[in-house]
């Protein structure tokens, strides 16, 4: 009988990451990520994870080291925040291109300036280009449970996987977490192999400079060239949907807890009005919604667990019989909309699902979103979707314009 | 006399056909340097004039395994490779980060003073060819006074080397070294000794750049030598703190034989306007560090 734990969601992540077995972990303090990597600390210095936690002096390093250590064959963690993702950047990149089973947290937060130390999801949208794949977490269960998972995913694909999750609103909020016994996680987990082994009996250069065409190897065998590399890392996210859904089919048998699709739902079987969203945002919409159904609108919430990947064709038939579709987001592409919005409107294009959409700018740097909130700002927007004008468009909730 | 004059490993890890350029001080001491590393040696590499050495994919004229990394991670780069060998039992395999003067001194220090800082057990080599020579001659902060380069190429560089050595030197590491390709058993040595002694080792190569110092490829050895005989560049090792003297440098201290610097700076295009006053300036600035040498030396 897995036991019951009431606990914050950074205490969920570093749980996890202890039940992973995790061998080298390194990062750098950020607010709201720092009690993820302080956990830690007490795991490994008490001896209850055997690992190697290398304190570096920057989260460039903190990745840098997950990728280093990653290639000799270690399972690695990380986590971090806005701006330390940020410093990351270069080396997401890096840690993608180097195919590498890298797990990381990121706890969303908003990116200055000005300075903000509270959520929105900014950060890790800002780096969805990098080749990583993002799952997005509601509460702290998911969060346990969505670490556990990505570490199958990332070594069976071999890309790195970023678990989201919004800071303060689940990072330090104390839930109810059903901790997955350890022995469950072992028979789920097999041990890392890395895809190549660094060392004296077959030396590599690997990662070297690389040429637009293709060149043969001293065997005389044609090698792929930049783009083939690329295309594969991009052919490795398309598939690792499968992937993805079978590993959370896979995990949700072992614990009786739903992962078996990419997308959540609720109440959304007879539902005209969709909301959608990711991380805690979407959570907030369900009580959006019950507020909505006591008016008689029957709305529902999809809930977006992958977002790299994108999960286009659940999106699609999620969609199909929407009259309406509010897309709620916690971040935006300046001089467009939301990042999340553009991305279903292009699953649809060419569907002929083609519901009126309206994209809710929400609780950007801690912005308080409460559910009366989105639950009057979808009555405006469904009585604004009747005319042929207001179909599209993007709405900033409780903001002076 | 050198301890490895008759025993120099005679397997080579540096095959022909790399690509560094004609005369490239680089390309003769890392040949010694990675004899001297031998086998059970893992590299990494950031970007700079080694990683072309190294060559293009899918081929590679190095026989030693090398992971390549961003230009400012090399030495988190090498703390990973510890922390990996380390969690998964390859406790014998010595780490050996190899980067620039750009990579060391600019782009790379914050990395590498957190690896330090932490004890890392690493060797960090820094080949220290006074510039960015592999984008074609950039100003770092290693590059001498009076130096042309691309981004200093009317007034000159403005300001005195960094003493990269001295910031080294306060992260009070296990070992300390400098080394010259004119004196491959020097270095040798220096590295046969580096890869026994446990803990974060600093190595830093003098390696003349024919196009970026512009002299003719053929006197790569005649300018480091010069550098050592005017004292540009001087030859040490600090073990624990303690400092010493070693090749010709111990012996142009105890001789005070010293050349002027003007011998080294004649002979390189890049100091053709280098003015009088930056020249005495450069001449007091290389007396002062050769004076406190000399008092850590005496102790």
């Amino acid at each position: 009988m897995a036991e019951v734990q009431i606990m914050t969601g950074n205490t969920a992540a570093a749980t996890a990451v202890k039940l992973c077995q995790v061998q080298v972990v390194s990062a750098y303090p950020i607010t709201p990520q720092t009690s993820v990597t302080e956990t830690l600390s007490q795991f490994i210095e008490s001896g209850e994870l055997k690992a190697e936690y290398v304190r570096v002096e920057s989260e460039h390093s903190a990745m840098t080291v997950c990728i280093s250590a990653s290639t000799v064959g270690a399972r690695v963690f990380t986590s971090t925040s806005s701006h330390g993702l940020l410093y990351m950047h270069e080396q997401l990149h890096w840690a993608a291109g180097s195919r590498l089973p890298i797990v990381m947290c990121c706890v969303n937060r908003g990116v200055g300036a000005p300075w903000s130390i509270f959520n929105d999801q900014q950060d890790s949208i800002s780096q969805r280009d990098t080749g990583w794949i993002q799952l997005y977490c509601r509460d702290n269960q998911e969060i346990i449970d969505t670490v556990i998972q990505a570490y199958r995913i990332a070594e069976e694909v071999y890309a790195p996987v970023m678990v989201c999750y919004d800071g303060f609103v689940l990072s330090h909020t104390m839930m109810p977490v059903c901790l997955p016994d350890a022995d469950m996680v072992n028979s789920f987990l097999p041990p890392y192999k890395p895809h190549t082994i660094l060392s004296a009996d077959n030396p590599r250069n690997i990662n070297p400079v690389i040429f637009p065409g293709m060149r043969k190897n001293s065997a005389g065998i044609l090698c792929d060239g930049y783009m083939e590399i690329r295309y594969k890392l991009q052919e490795t996210l398309e598939k690792s949907r499968d992937v993805i859904v079978s590993t959370g089919i896979k995990y949700s048998k072992l614990t009786g807890r739903d992962y078996s699709g990419m997308l959540w739902h609720y109440k959304t079987d007879d539902a005209e009005v969709i909301l959608t969203g990711m991380g805690s945002i979407a959570t907030e919409a369900t009580v959006a919604v019950d507020e909505l159904r006591l008016k008689g609108i029957k709305a529902g919430v999809l809930g977006v667990r992958v977002f790299r990947p994108f999960p286009h064709a659940a999106i699609q038939q999620a969609l199909q019989n929407a009259r309406a579709v509010i897309v709620l987001e916690k971040d935006i592409s300046y001089g467009y909309e939301g990042a999340l919005c553009s991305d279903i409107k292009a699953a649809l294009y060419g569907t002929g699902i083609n519901p009126p959409l309206h994209n809710f700018i929400a609780g950007l740097g801690g912005r308080d979103v409460k559910a009366r909130e989105i639950f009057e700002a979808v009555q405006t927007s469904l009585t604004e979707m009747n005319n042929k004008n207001t179909q599209n468009k993007t709405i900033w909730i409780n903001c002076r314009q | 006399m050198p301890e490895n004059l008759f025993k120099v490993n005679k397997e080579e890890y540096m095959l022909p056909g790399n690509r560094s350029c004609q005369g490239c001080g680089l390309s003769l001491a890392y040949r010694y340097a990675l004899k001297a590393l031998r086998e059970n040696t893992i590299l990494t590499v950031p970007a700079s004039c080694l990683t072309v050495l190294h060559g293009l994919y899918p081929t590679t004229s190095v026989t030693i395994p090398c992971l390549n990394c961003t230009f400012a991670s090399t030495a988190a780069s090498a703390a990973g490779l510890v922390a990996g060998l380390a969690a998964t039992g390859r406790t014998d395999t010595t780490v050996v980060a190899f980067a620039g003067d750009g990579g060391t001194y600019d782009i790379g220090i914050q990395a590498l003073s957190g690896a330090a800082e932490r004890g890392t057990d690493f060797i960090f080599v820094c080949y220290d060819n006074e510039g960015y020579m592999n984008t074609g001659t950039q100003r770092s902060s290693a590059t001498p006074m009076g130096a042309i380069t691309t981004t200093t190429p009317i007034l000159t560089k403005e300001q005195n080397k960094k003493d990269m050595l001295k910031i080294m030197e306060a992260h009070d590491i296990a070992y300390i070294a400098t080394t010259t390709p004119a004196y491959p058993i020097d270095l040798y040595d220096k590295f046969v000794k580096a890869k026994r002694i446990k803990g974060t080792r600093y190595m830093q190569i003098h390696v003349p750049c024919p196009p970026g110092w512009g002299y003719p490829p053929r006197d790569t050895v005649k300018m480091a030598r010069l550098a050592i005989e005017t004292g540009v560049f001087v030859l040490f090792e600090m073990e624990n703190g303690k400092f010493r003297f070693t090749g010709r440098s111990k012996s142009l201290a105890e001789k005070g034989n010293r050349l002027p610097l003007i011998n080294y700076i004649e002979r390189q295009d890049r100091f053709k306007k280098i003015s009088d006053e930056q020249l005495h300036s450069m001449q007091k600035f290389i007396d002062n560090k050769w004076n406190e040498y000399q008092k850590k030396a005496e102790g």
